[in-house]
């Protein structure tokens, strides 16, 4: 209880508070120095996480790079008629079956020895024959087969090189090593260097890369099987996954009743986004390949299998897009006589149309990244054609990552990092689509 | 002035001016009938000026009950107010000069029956001239916002004071002169006050016209040529 | 359809566009309307005022039903539209909405050019068959609205890019376009200056006479203003209906005269 001189005291005017004192000034700058404190530390952890991203993109970067090029080598090829003289007696079948037999490496081989007449033993000999890639092959095959009228001449051609040679080329084999210590040995590299002197070794940009399957040997592996077998999987799950999801997330914001069976679906589908991506893969296993029988390795195993993993990533999109449309125009168009389909079709879900599509590419963008469920229903298979659809057998670009980062060749080192380049670009691009269209269409009430 | 975005705010403020206006000349016609009654002994007249007195006030109540309407429902503001609260002391001015004219006519009873003063008469009817024309100008003024109009009219007010004067003293030299005149000459004094009065209204309305217009009180010294409170009788010989 | 004359305060001899019996309106367990009886005349602009909360909007949206759309809304009583239950199930609430249009307290034009915006209504009616007609409806209703003048040469851009108070006039027009028969109004005005305010009072002065207008309104100035006959709510009931003029000069209930002369609480 307060006496009454206190309250005598009270009912004084109070005094100003006095901003200017001493403690008032030390509390000032103690709250500028926590904010100071506090926005240094912000800034430190933003450059961690730069420096980081900086490492890991250049690092793949600056190995990736070089798969982008690949080495070749001249040879004066002499289409010896002594060789390709079945192609030139045969017709018909066995026409073709001539074009497929013939030992279209002899031709390599005996240019090389022309080249290096003094290489005389037979390991020697070996190693020279090494020199060149075994795709060399296919492509005498096909001048041939494009002009038999080559036979008997002699063309001076750029046969892709050896992936030994391509690494050494590109500085990947250093000569400083012991002999012993490095694949290429020291009478290769006297090669290479002749070879390189002569004008005869010469890198260019590999195209091959970009359009042929996986190959066993390095330099004649590509990744476009593995963009084709991404592209079908990633159809698949679109088609599958964007119509269910937005009609699902309509269904569940519009129409449903108010109650705990809605709930507790909402809960699940929360709970849904929120599981590994290889229990898919294991779901995937169970009830496509198992139960439906459906091919094993196939893209629409694949698709079906993201489809399930991306649905609740969509679902939340949408439903987060349909619930950000104002409820001023649903009145509005209720409030003309619009029925609640039409609210829905007419405004609502136009007018969330570039969210939903926003999540809906994050999510594929999400699925294309992902491997471990492929892994779970067999697409990690080595497949070396080009699928023709969804029922072919293919891999996905992030799977074959994962298939070159384990091969033992050196020169599968550099392909990985080129593969991933690839893939981030491809990511780079569909968040950037996913950006674009949010800045476009994003409306403000 | 431009026209109010609502239509119907305009309307009703027209209407209450024209009811202004009408009572303005029904006013006039008051006034003037009193004189002609009074010119050509006219009791018939003078009847119909005493009836006529209740259409004035009824104009004024209605014109009193739509200006509290429209200040219940329109919240005027600035010139609208000032203006709706002007039509309201218009329209009980006005109302108060037709009970002069009422009041005139009133005493025309007594007066027809009497011998009439010839001279104040005419003067009488030049007062009377000289407050209706007041009346229609003011009304003008104040209708088209004319301010100088207005403060031309409130100086007009000294001519009537100055005939006032003129009359009181002439009918106080009748009276003492011959005491026959005396009912006449009270009756026309009254009658010459009653006009004066309605004068010093006519000035009033002259400033709320001004007041309306300029938001601004017109409180210079109002001119008075009224000196009868100063007026005796003359000295009369015993 | 029973109702008896004797529940209402207000005599008259004309036949009434819409009336309500003893409407009571829940919203789960809070009651929102108790016993409301009031009729609206085709002629004439009702306004509904009262404190926040008073019902006055639900009273309102229960009149073209739009109350339907909040799950926990429960109505009873009776409200007809020309002698016909508006509640009853013979009743297709989406022709009911037709006849009974609504405007909001905040602008909400469709983002979509002008001309869709009137043409909307129309359209999902079926109320013209070739562009022609749809083409005189949006006139005609932008017309209506006082917008025409200021959007004919821009009818392709979007509704959303207009100011305020051309937005709610689009509103307006959109709503016209439909051909109502009642416009039920909620706060026009509130999110608009004084002068897209006193535009929108003159557009519902200028539709007094084609539609039977209903407005809630926090402005008891506006109410005054544009009404002929008040409502004035106060905790879910309906305390005085009237005259406006009566209700602003000489009301009735003190609770009313304390409301309208700021003494209220």
């Amino acid at each position: 209880m307060s006496k009454p001189e206190d309250l005598e005291k009270g009912s004084k005017l109070p005094q100003p508070t006095a901003w200017k004192s001493n403690e008032m000034l030390k509390r000032v700058k103690g709250r500028y120095r926590s904010e100071g404190r506090f926005k240094a530390m912000g800034f430190a952890a933003i450059c961690a996480a730069i420096i980081a991203l900086v490492l890991l993109v250049g690092s793949i970067f600056l190995t990736g790079i070089a798969g982008f090029s690949q080495t070749y080598v001249k040879l004066d090829i002499y289409f010896d008629p002594a060789v390709l003289e079945e192609i030139q007696t045969s017709s018909g079948e066995d026409l073709e079956n001539a074009f497929i037999s013939a030992n279209y490496a002899k031709l390599t081989q005996d240019s090389l020895r022309k080249l290096f007449p003094e290489v005389k033993s037979r390991r020697e000999v070996f190693r020279l024959f090494q020199f060149v890639s075994p795709g060399s092959r296919t492509q005498l095959q096909n001048i041939v087969r494009e002009d038999p009228g080559v036979i008997g001449k002699t063309q001076s051609l750029w046969i892709l090189a050896a992936d030994d040679v391509d690494m050494f080329v590109k500085g990947k084999i250093s000569r400083n090593v012991a002999q012993s210590d490095r694949k290429v040995s020291d009478l290769q590299i006297g090669w290479i260097d002749s070879l390189s002197a002569d004008g005869r070794l010469v890198k260019r940009f590999n195209w091959r890369f970009f359009s042929s399957g996986d190959s066993r040997e390095p330099e004649l592996a590509g990744i476009w099987g593995a963009t084709v077998g991404s592209f079908y999987t990633l159809l698949v799950t679109l088609i599958v996954a964007f119509p269910i999801g937005v009609l699902a997330a309509i269904y569940l914001e519009e129409f449903a009743p108010q109650n705990k069976i809605t709930d507790i679906i909402e809960v699940n589908i929360n709970n849904l986004a929120a599981v590994p991506s290889i229990v898919f893969g294991l779901l995937g296993l169970a009830i496509f390949l198992n139960v439906f029988q459906f091919p094993r390795s196939a893209p629409v195993v694949g698709g079906l299998t993201l489809a399930l993993m991306t649905l609740p990533t969509i679902i939340i999109a949408a439903r987060a897009a349909i619930k950000a449309v104002p409820p001023s125009i649903r009145d509005a168009a209720t409030g003309l006589g619009a029925s609640p389909n039409q609210v829905v079709f007419h405004h609502v879900l136009p007018l969330s149309m570039p969210g939903i599509m926003t999540g809906t590419i994050i999510g594929m963008a999400q699925a294309l990244g992902e491997t471990a469920p492929l892994l779970m229903i067999g697409m990690v298979a080595f497949v070396v054609d080009i699928p023709q659809g969804i029922f072919d057998a293919s891999t996905a670009l992030p799977v074959q990552i994962f298939l070159w980062a384990d091969s033992p060749e050196r020169a599968f080192v550099e392909k990985t990092s080129a593969a991933i380049i690839v893939l981030l670009a491809f990511l780079v691009t569909m968040n950037g689509l996913a950006i674009w269209l949010r800045q476009k269409f994003e409306r403000r009430w | 002035m431009t026209d109010h975005t609502v239509a119907s705010f305009d309307e009703e403020l027209n209407e209450m001016r024209s009811k202004v206006v009408q009572m303005a000349n029904i006013v006039n016609t008051q006034l003037q009938n009193s004189l002609t009654a009074l010119q050509d002994r006219n009791s018939e007249l003078a009847e119909k000026v005493r009836l006529t007195d209740q259409l004035l006030d009824d104009l004024d109540s209605d014109v009193e009950r739509s200006a509290v309407e429209f200040i219940a429902r329109r919240a005027p503001v600035a010139v609208d107010l000032r203006e709706i609260i002007a039509i309201i002391r218009i329209s009980n001015t006005l109302e108060r000069i037709g009970d002069y004219a009422k009041n005139f006519a009133k005493r025309l009873d007594v007066l027809l029956e009497t011998d009439s003063i010839r001279s104040s008469e005419r003067l009488l009817s030049h007062m009377v001239d000289i407050t209706s024309k007041m009346v229609t100008d003011v009304i003008d003024a104040y209708i088209r916002r004319d301010i100088d109009l207005a403060l031309e009219i409130w100086h007009r007010d000294q001519e009537i004071d100055a005939i006032y004067n003129t009359m009181f003293r002439e009918l106080l030299t009748y009276m003492m002169e011959h005491p026959h005149y005396i009912t006449t000459a009270t009756h026309m004094l009254f009658i010459a006050k009653n006009i004066e009065r309605a004068g010093d209204h006519a000035t009033n309305i002259a400033e709320m016209a001004y007041y309306i217009a300029t938001g601004k009180a017109l409180d210079m010294e109002r001119p008075k040529k009224d000196k009868s409170h100063l007026a005796a009788a003359p000295d009369v010989e015993e | 359809m029973n109702i008896q004359a004797a529940d209402t305060n207000i005599t008259t001899d004309r036949e009434p566009k819409m009336q309500a019996r003893r409407v009571n309106v829940f919203y789960g367990d809070t009651h929102a309307l108790k016993d409301v009886n009031l009729d609206i005349y085709a002629d004439e602009v009702t306004a509904l005022i009262g404190p926040s909360g008073c019902g006055k909007s639900t009273f309102l949206r229960c009149l073209n039903r739009m109350n339907d759309t909040v799950a926990s809304c429960r109505v009873k009583g009776v409200m007809t539209l020309d002698n016909e239950d508006i509640y009853s199930k013979q009743v297709d609430v989406v022709q009911l909405r037709a006849r009974v249009g609504m405007v909001f307290q905040k602008p909400n034009p469709f983002p979509k050019s002008i001309y869709d915006n009137v043409a909307y209504g129309p359209r999902i009616h079926g109320l013209a068959r070739k562009g022609d007609e749809l083409d005189e409806i949006v006139f005609t209703s932008l017309q209506k609205a006082g917008l025409w003048d200021e959007v004919k040469d821009r009818l392709d851009t979007s509704g959303t890019a207009l100011s305020g108070g051309q937005q709610q006039r689009l509103c307006i027009a959109r709503a016209i376009a439909v051909n109502p028969e009642v416009i039920l109004m909620d706060e026009p005005c509130s999110a608009l200056d004084p002068i897209a305010t006193a535009k929108i009072e003159e557009l519902i002065d200028e539709l007094k006479g084609h539609y039977a207008i209903v407005i809630v309104t926090h402005s008891m100035q506006q109410a005054a203003r544009v009404s002929q006959k008040t409502a004035f709510f106060h905790l879910g009931n309906l305390v005085e209906y009237g005259d406006t003029v009566e209700i602003f000069t000489n009301p009735q209930e003190p609770k009313t005269k304390d409301y309208i002369t700021g003494r209220y609480g």
